[in-house]
């Protein structure tokens, strides 16, 4: 028995509680995707046409730097890959690549943004459930910021 | 305890040293001449005494059902530390204890545990690890979230390797930046707790690490519905008599030294909010 594309958007968590038309009207946008390990998801500063929903796998997120990428994050099953398609200049700021085989959705990002645009309901929807995602991934990146597993300065203790 | 005097040391050899990172090492002691062994429950700290240095309040890291052994994990912020870091086999040093509260372990057996340590917090948390691996049966699911700086940073790696393998305890570890060479996850650790399978209503979860990481996490299990009473954590304070006495690591009412270092968070939760505390 196959499992359409439409099921197994349902089945994830970040589209959980959608109606069945919002589901369908999402679907329209959605193939089947596969990376191999290595294989780059998203480019840093090539546009962002699209998001993934990870059906199974990892990726690390990434940024360049001089001595080569830094992974800032990795992401798994259930995970969502890459809000920049929704934000202007829909330019992506950040790599991802696969760590090892991942199986993903893909979503094609000016396809969201129209079915958005024609149903707000939708569009209030998502945009819901994408602050809720940039504002967790905001709060842990504030946490890593702080860097709370560095030494701890001397504070005059002999310790 | 060692000594019928608890502000008196008591001579320990150094058995063993182990480099465990860049700036953490793990001495195993055994008391001098033959002294009697050494008990202690998991969460339990000594007050080492480095001669002409000075002494410093370190959590026991060993198996609980070893007491022949005394094992310690620390990582080198000052003097006394980096004494204890320079010590060789054979070396002597005081020991004070064992002080404080500990884990958990016996009061919830039948219950899914969930452990989740930060950086140098996992050396506290190991006994308590010990005692529920060695008592497997007792236990429902296990869980451990460990989270460290970067792969570098990571403790006692022969251990996460052999407790992952296990295959009735879930390991989970996550660094907070990394290269391309790391193949685990990277994110905060706190990023980990909605993940886990765990029983809320049969839960118990034990958390040891910076002030600010446990906050977090703390949240994240609450938010899974873990009752705050089942919630412990381990604090640490500037402690110098651990008998309660002088009051140098005071939280609110509480001497950290004597009334924990192991709190219910429930006890805690209202004084981790004032920041003067």
């Amino acid at each position: 028995m196959t499992t359409s594309i439409e099921q197994l958007l349902a089945e994830q968590p970040y589209f959980k509680g959608l109606s069945a038309s919002q589901l369908a009207a999402i679907t329209g946008c959605a193939k089947n995707v596969r990376f191999e390990a290595g294989e780059p998801l998203i480019r840093e500063g090539e546009d962002a046409n699209e998001f993934f929903v990870i059906r199974q796998g990892k990726v690390a997120l990434e940024a360049s730097a001089p001595a080569g990428p830094i992974t800032i994050q990795t992401l798994g099953d259930g995970d969502v890959v890459g809000w920049s398609w929704l934000v202007q200049p829909h330019t992506w700021r950040f790599g991802a690549i696969a760590m090892g085989l991942t199986r993903a959705i893909s979503l094609d990002g000016e396809c969201m943004r129209r079915k958005c645009e024609e149903d707000h309901d939708l569009g209030f929807e998502l945009l819901k459930r994408f602050s809720f995602l940039i504002s967790e991934r905001l709060e842990a990146t504030r946490l890593q910021l702080l860097d709370v597993y560095s030494p701890p300065p001397a504070r005059g203790l002999r310790r | 305890m060692t000594s019928l005097d608890p502000m008196a040391p008591v001579p320990f050899r150094v058995l063993r040293t182990d480099r465990e990172t860049a700036d953490t090492f793990t001495l195993e002691l055994a008391p001098d001449e033959g002294g009697p062994p050494f008990g202690f429950r998991p969460g339990q700290f000594n007050m080492l005494y480095v001669f002409g240095k000075g002494e410093a309040p370190i959590s026991i890291s060993g198996d609980p059902g070893r007491r022949d052994r005394l094992v310690h994990t620390t990582r080198v912020v000052g003097a006394v530390t980096a004494g204890m870091g320079a010590l060789k086999k054979g070396d002597v040093l005081g020991v004070r204890g064992p002080f404080g509260t500990a884990w958990p372990v016996d009061e919830t057996a039948g219950s899914d545990v969930i452990f989740i340590a930060g950086g140098i917090g996992l050396a506290p948390l190991r006994p308590a690890i010990l005692h529920v691996l060695a008592n497997r049966r007792r236990y429902g699911r296990v869980v451990l979230l460990y989270g460290a700086r970067t792969p570098e940073d990571v403790l006692y790696r022969r251990d996460l390797r052999r407790w992952r393998a296990e295959l009735d305890m879930d390991v989970y570890v996550t660094v907070d930046r990394a290269s391309r060479d790391w193949h685990g996850d990277v994110g905060v650790v706190t990023a980990l707790v909605p993940r886990i399978p765990f029983d809320r209503d049969n839960c118990v979860a034990m958390l040891c690490g910076p002030e600010v990481m446990m906050r977090f996490a703390v949240l994240e299990l609450l938010k899974r519905g873990i009752p705050a009473s089942m919630v412990h954590l381990s604090m640490e304070r500037n402690m110098k008599c651990a008998v309660g006495f002088c009051g140098h690591c005071q939280v609110g009412p509480h001497f950290v030294c004597k009334d924990g270092p192991v709190f219910r968070y429930d006890e805690l939760a209202r004084l981790l909010k004032i920041r003067e505390v």
